[in-house]
């Protein structure tokens, strides 16, 4: 009897904190961004219920078409990291040698130990048009005057591939190094050729990771602020950058509140909908321990 | 070696492979090597090595171990990243032992919750608390007259709007660990005697110590380089990466902001190589 009342005093004792931190830093403030974003102001301190700032938000086409810019650029941001890493995870994974393996994982980490700051100041210095690239171009005498490679999407789409890219190749690091080379090995005797193998056995295997890669780093892309404003300028109209503006510049708490939950319920749709395609769930990904 | 494909191919891979590693270092060598420029601008041509911009003390080249501004939000930095990791890491050590030791209903929900912060956006991290807490202390100064000064945008929020994703990140570190420890030396101290405390005490969290470590200089790091979050629970006390996206909107890049930065990753690299070591396992005897 006494051990039982223990364990129950020590599961209370271990979910309390628990409990206090996602209750009262994850639940309530997104209920009540939820229910301040159902306010709307009929004059000073006095507030009517109503979805008065969703039908803004829908009536605005410049606001419904950022969201939408934002989760299409999000979407080629998550495809291209996915394709430009898979080979550097493979290659982690399977290819290089004992040694050179661990050197190579920890130098994918690196820009993780950077401040996103940092690594956007770190290009705005390369491709603004007095930097390192447009200068070393005029000087071996490609262009004759400076170039600007700020401010166009191609570079935010660039920087946010940079930005995010360690976060789809750790997961798949991770589950192609649990793959038996064995598996490679029977696809290629019993006939198979390269893209065989790799349709059939090794992206088959390695669907948790490449989906759990996928969701972090959309989710990470979609509701980055930094780097879009940063090397896209002030016309980037990245979505985030519409909340800050309804937030700090407008004051406009209740739509802005409205926009941010707009976002949370966008990226996650895409999420869903990912799963859904790809048939795997939550706990087989990004939760999977 | 798996597959063995041929050499030409192989080649190319290994050129693709060494391409994407300088892509990977080419911000971070542009950001730290005109540290060391000396001119006002941080642009070529190279006009010759200078330790100025971290040690020269007057204007125009102010180094930035004489600017004020960012020395304190340095400070607050260090002061925001030591709580944020203080606190994730004493949540962390309980959410491991809830996850791996106990069984409860409802687990794998919860579980779930607890990954969740990491996939929500920081900027709606960021304004869904300066929301709530902005309502509490509007709340309580209307109805109880009572000034919640702590409920204000300034180091409390910040540094619980970091510590509402980072525990996730230190959760998992720890769980990760947790999970393989060998219950059957807690076993053999209990049959020698030993209490729960003294168990506890002397070998289950001196086996955890290294992930705690570990999840620790994480949670530091972390801290330390956040914007998203912070940018909208800020105060009056603004951590660096505040101070220095500031200072490049207002004043425009200078080198001292290399400086900092070169500072920044050199402190960074320090603390992660750190971490490495104290999660090293030691080899058993």
């Amino acid at each position: 009897m006494k051990q039982r009342d223990i364990k129950r005093l020590s599961l209370i004792l271990l979910f309390a904190p628990f409990a206090l931190w996602i209750l009262l830093l994850i639940v309530l403030p997104h209920l009540g961004m939820f229910y301040i974003s159902l306010r709307e102001k009929v004059a000073p301190r006095t507030y009517e219920f109503g979805l008065e700032n969703y039908i803004n938000f829908f009536a605005e086409p410049i606001y419904w078409n950022t969201l939408i810019r934002t989760g299409s650029m999000s979407l080629l941001v998550t495809v291209l990291a996915l394709l430009l890493g898979f080979p550097i995870a493979y290659y982690i994974a399977k290819i290089a040698g004992h040694r050179s393996r661990g050197a190579l994982f920890l130098m994918c980490l690196i820009p993780l130990w950077v401040s996103d700051l940092i690594r956007a100041f770190g290009w705005i210095l390369l491709l603004r048009e007095t930097g390192i690239i447009s200068s070393s171009l005029q000087w071996a005498g490609l262009v004759s005057t400076p170039v600007e490679f700020l401010y166009n999407d191609a570079t935010v789409i660039m920087g946010l591939v940079y930005t995010v890219i360690l976060f789809m190749i750790v997961p798949l690091v991770s589950t192609l190094d649990g793959m038996d080379d064995a598996m490679v090995e029977a696809g290629y005797n019993l006939g198979g050729n390269g893209p065989t193998v790799l349709r059939r056995i090794i992206i088959p295997y390695a669907m948790p990771g490449i989906v759990s890669g996928c969701i972090v780093v959309f989710m990470l892309t979609a509701g980055s602020y930094l780097t879009p404003i940063l090397l896209g300028g002030k016309n980037s109209s990245w979505f985030t950058e519409q909340i800050y503006d309804q937030f700090i510049t407008r004051y406009n708490w209740e739509s802005g509140a409205a926009f941010g939950f707009l976002l949370l319920a966008f990226t996650s749709l895409v999420v869903w909908g990912g799963l859904k395609l790809s048939g795997q769930t939550l706990n087989s990904t990004v939760a999977r321990s | 070696m798996a597959i063995k494909p041929n050499t030409a191919f192989l080649a190319s891979y290994q050129i693709y492979v060494a391409l994407f590693f300088v892509f990977l270092a080419a911000p971070l060598v542009a950001a730290g090597m005109f540290a060391f420029n000396d001119s006002q601008f941080p642009s070529l041509p190279w006009q010759g090595f200078t330790l100025d911009w971290f040690f020269n003390d007057s204007e125009p080249k102010l180094g930035m171990f004489h600017d004020r501004r960012l020395l304190r939000g340095l400070y607050y930095s260090f002061v925001i990243a030591s709580g944020v990791s203080l606190l994730s890491v004493f949540v962390g050590t309980c959410n491991a032992f809830l996850f791996v030791r106990c069984k409860f209903p409802a687990k794998d929900f919860f579980y779930i919750m607890m990954v969740l912060p990491l996939v929500i956006p920081g900027v709606i991290l960021g304004i869904s608390i300066l929301l709530l807490a902005s309502n509490i202390a509007n709340g309580a100064e209307e109805a109880l007259s009572l000034d919640l000064d702590f409920l204000r945008p300034g180091i409390v929020l910040v540094v619980l709007g970091q510590f509402s994703f980072i525990t996730t990140i230190t959760s998992l570190v720890i769980i990760a660990r947790l999970k393989k420890f060998d219950a059957s030396m807690e076993e053999a101290a209990y049959n020698l005697g030993a209490s729960r405390v003294r168990v506890l005490r002397t070998i289950t969290l001196p086996f955890l110590f290294p992930a705690m470590a570990a999840a620790g200089i994480v949670a530091f790091l972390v801290s330390f380089e956040n914007f998203n979050t912070t940018l909208f629970l800020v105060g009056s006390e603004a951590p660096l990466t505040i101070t220095m996206y500031d200072r490049m909107v207002k004043v425009g890049s200078t080198p001292v902001l290399n400086a900092v930065s070169f500072f920044l990753m050199i402190g960074s690299a320090l603390l992660a190589l750190v971490s490495i070591l104290v999660q090293r396992d030691k080899p058993q005897t």
